[in-house]
């Protein structure tokens, strides 16, 4: 007896064994090295019966530390799996010259590049940004947690979701070959009737909504549970910065589901919003797309000039120099975002007085941006700088992005951008402006808090090691790039047929051979550091001599951040504490009130994945069944109104006379 | 608030901790929480109002908004929404006086035309698709569709919320979650209101002139 093809597509939908990666090597070699070692550490975790700690004190965290963590760790892992695209990509250009086709053929290619771009920006930088923002705002701020605990580790759980998608494409079927941005009509069902776009639609999406809860919960937690005496103009640096990044999110991201949500209806229902014919446009996607997109590259590098604000000032001893001035350039940033979108399509043809005048408001951008230069170098000058690896990446940054910032504005002219648009200087200032802003800011974040988080200090000369090779490896990768692109070299291309080009593109792939080392270099760093950690330990909670509230409770913050809640009298809280010659209360204790855990936020970010899954590959009984699902844990959740507890004081007192026990043994 | 330390120079006391147990409030962002929320939902309806602007006259050779639109029908359907912004406003004003059975009723009331708005939207819809007006016929019939569909989604989900709420009112009554419950709602059902002007101006009103 054989199954009947219609219930098999009923069941499945489009997925079939052929669906699966037998006939493309890498792909299967790939999977093969990612099954085994999934295998592996499931077995490992399983044999040491560490999931019920896992699920108890993480999965179901509300603890806005935990989840963090959750999201760095998440973005290291995406890292990697960006990375990979990324040299397979520098090691292919190197090689297809004369006739060589090198290891990717077209198909593969342009799936490579395509999630390379997609991961970096959603789910390594956006979770690094977000991680770094849920770890440290409510420590600054003086508070016990977000504002909507709950919705915080539901977003976590979402992001997830949407990286577990764009994992499964690389085995399961494939993934969209449009580029990052998937410009109809080429993501239009027409040319890509494949699940590649799907899977693209739906993995954004879903990560989408946690993106912009987590925004919704942070800007709520600044705006209403900062400590007393906390004024909007003594908020840490790196707060406000947060504080304009959420907004942007609040105010982009929707503009990106509901553009997506067009191009499902396109490719679902038939509709014509971005086709060809019937009166669609291809262009409104452009349009709106990048009305997210630019704001979008804001809010991942305003919480970097955060970071490096408090490094800055913490590594130089000195009050950040020209505070006001910071703050009113980043607000400015954040609304001369929404106004520049079309310096990414000056060649759409709006004409000379539209195209100057978002090329007149881009270059305006450079005006705060510079701003904030000047302020830190004026930080610097006769600070006491110490040369630690947090503002060894500042230094590194502030070099590099003046570079990517200089190009930025010889692009936003229009009759250059003509030249040069879609071209390899386009990717060279991007990747300069992410990877020496973003990347560095991430890495002298990680250095910065990781004692906070942990405890104890990361090893300073693997750090050193890493930055050294990241930074040189990043100089090698990028400068070829722009010279390439200013010969008129176009982005994407699979091979070559000019083999005087090679030269560019060999330097490039070393200087991404540098950069993978830079990375082993972190990895060692962490490894190095936890097996001394008892060398590297700090008792004190502050061990950069900080200047903000996070330094004031101990390293790793109790559950509560803070037994007492810190009153504010000056900018740079900490400091002037211990200007002042605070001491710590050690008596007096009470109940402290705190959010419970739930496994409701990853129960439904797991069935939203099912769901988008099931739409990813037309099994519409799953998608139904899913969907109902969702609704029904989602109301089912309500009707739990038990969501806090009090944490006893005997276990404060318990928690609180430990650090007193340490402390003194310092 | 006992810590003290003295500020070198002035020699004044100054508190550098809470001392005092803190007043528990939960739920206290919540209602800014909710109003940014809504304004995300508002700028996902700014991008569809634009697509419609951009798009809502490529007819490809299709029918017309003057040749489509029934202004009796969404004169109707405009009545039964504002009706029911108003019956919620009625059910909100018990439950300030703290009356439960007159907040429930007025919500039911207010789910009924809810539900009645629904229908003629559904209905006007089918017309459509009957005469061949599908979403599929031309981007202005697709930027239609999605338009209005996407304030008729929200309505369902706005009734949907209502009935789990008319459950919890039922089971816990007037609490202090459910109060605010209800205040989320109520800024949800008058933004759909007001969308839904915007939509009837915008889309029906220019609509039938052009």
């Amino acid at each position: 007896m054989t199954l009947s093809p219609d219930l098999l597509k009923f069941v499945f939908g489009r997925f079939s064994l052929a669906s699966l990666p037998f006939d493309e090597p890498i792909v299967l070699g790939t999977f093969i090295m990612v099954a085994l070692g999934g295998i592996a550490l499931l077995s490992v975790l399983t044999y040491y019966r560490v999931w019920p700690y896992l699920w108890r004190e993480w999965f179901t965290s509300v603890d806005h530390k935990r989840i963090g963590i959750m999201y760095c760790i998440l973005a290291f892992v995406m890292l990697l799996r960006g990375f990979s695209d990324a040299i397979m990509m520098r090691a292919q250009q190197s090689m297809a010259f004369n006739g060589n086709e090198g290891f990717l053929p077209p198909h593969h290619y342009d799936q490579v590049f395509t999630a390379h771009g997609v991961i970096m920006i959603f789910f390594m930088a956006m979770p690094f940004v977000t991680g770094l923002m849920n770890f440290v705002v409510p420590l600054q701020i003086g508070a016990r947690d977000v504002a909507f605990p709950f919705l915080n580790n539901f977003s976590f759980w979402m992001t997830v979701g949407g990286a577990i998608l764009i994992m499964m494409s690389l085995f399961v079927g494939e993934f969209a070959r449009t580029g990052w941005l998937a410009y109809p009509p080429l993501s239009g069902y027409d040319a890509s009737p494949d699940v590649g776009v799907d899977y693209y639609i739906w993995s954004l999406q879903i990560a989408g909504i946690g993106t912009l809860l987590s925004g919704v919960n942070l800007i709520a937690t600044i705006v209403k549970m900062r400590a007393p005496g906390m004024t909007m103009m003594k908020l840490p640096i790196f707060t406000w910065t947060a504080l304009c990044t959420n907004i942007l999110i609040v105010a982009a991201f929707p503009v990106l589901t509901a553009v997506l949500a067009l191009l499902s209806l396109d490719r679902y229902v038939g509709t014509n919003f971005f086709t060809n014919n019937l009166g669609g446009n291809p262009m409104m996607y452009v349009n709106l797309i990048w009305i997210w997109g630019h704001p979008e590259v804001y809010i991942l590098i305003l919480p970097a000039f955060g970071i490096y604000s408090e490094v800055v000032s913490t590594f130089c001893s000195k009050r950040l120099f020209g505070y006001t001035s910071m703050v009113y350039a980043t607000v400015v940033i954040t609304i001369l975002a929404y106004l520049v979108w079309l310096h990414h399509f000056f060649t759409m043809g709006s004409g000379a007085s539209v195209n100057s005048f978002f090329g007149i408001t881009t270059m305006i951008i450079s005006i705060p941006t510079g701003a904030k230069i000047f302020n830190w170098l004026f930080t610097m000058y006769r600070g006491r700088i110490r040369y630690e690896v947090p503002m060894l990446w500042t230094i590194g940054f502030m070099v590099t992005f003046t570079i990517g910032g200089m190009t930025g504005v010889l692009l936003a002219v229009p009759p250059a951008d003509f030249q040069l648009h879609n071209s390899l200087f386009l990717v060279a200032h991007f990747h300069n402006v992410i990877i020496g802003g973003v990347v560095f800011g991430v890495f002298a974040g990680i250095n910065y808090w990781f004692p906070k988080a942990f405890g104890f200090k990361l090893d300073a000369f693997w750090g050193k090691v890493s930055f050294w090779f990241w930074i040189v490896g990043f100089y090698f990768a990028f400068m070829p790039l722009y010279v390439l692109g200013l010969m008129g070299v176009t982005r994407r291309l699979n091979h070559f047929d000019d083999p005087s080009l090679q030269v560019w593109f060999i330097l490039a792939a070393f200087g991404a051979f540098l950069i993978a080392l830079g990375i082993l270099a972190f990895i060692i760093q962490m490894v190095v550091s936890v097996r001394n950690r008892e060398a590297l330990r700090d008792w004190t909670g502050d061990p950069w001599d900080g200047r903000t509230l996070e330094w004031s409770t101990s390293s790793p913050p109790p559950d509560y951040n803070f037994a007492f809640t810190p009153i504010v009298h000056a900018h740079d809280a900490w400091y002037d504490m211990k200007q002042r010659g605070h001491t710590r209360v050690t008596a007096g204790y009470f109940a402290i009130h705190m959010p419970k855990s739930t496994g409701t936020g990853v129960i439904l970010a797991g069935l939203s994945t099912a769901f988008g899954a099931a739409m990813i590959w037309y099994v519409w009984w799953l998608a139904a069944v899913s969907f109902v699902a969702i609704l029904a844990v989602a109301i089912g959740h309500t009707f739990n109104y038990a969501r806090d507890y009090f944490i006893p004081v005997e276990e404060v007192i318990r928690t609180e006379q430990l650090r007193t026990t340490f402390q003194a043994a310092e | 608030m006992s810590t003290q330390a003295i500020t070198p120079g002035t020699g004044e006391p100054i508190a550098f901790y809470v001392t005092e147990e803190e007043h528990v409030h939960a739920g206290h962002s919540t209602m800014l929480g909710f109003w940014l929320y809504l304004m995300s939902d508002c700028l996902i309806f700014a991008a569809l109002f634009a697509t419609y602007a951009v798009l809502g006259r490529n007819y490809a050779g299709g029918p017309s908004a003057a040749q489509l639109f029934e202004l009796p029908t969404v004169a109707l359907n405009t009545a039964m929404l504002l009706l029911s912004s108003i019956t919620y406003g009625f059910a909100m004003l018990e439950m300030a006086a703290n009356r439960k059975a007159g907040t429930m009723i007025w919500l039911v009331i207010t789910g009924l035309f809810g539900a009645a708005f629904i229908y003629f939207e559904l209905h006007e819809f089918a017309g459509l698709i009957a005469e061949g007006a599908t979403p599929q016929r031309s981007a202005f019939l697709s930027s239609f569709f999605t338009l209005v569909g996407t304030h008729g989604v929200h309505v369902t989900v706005g009734i949907i919320w209502l009935i789990t709420l008319l459950v919890q009112v039922g089971q816990r009554g007037l609490t202090d979650d459910n109060k605010r419950r209800l205040m989320c709602l109520s800024l949800f059902w008058h933004f759909l209101d007001v969308v839904w002007i915007g939509v009837f101006s915008f889309v029906y009103l220019l609509g039938v002139l052009r």
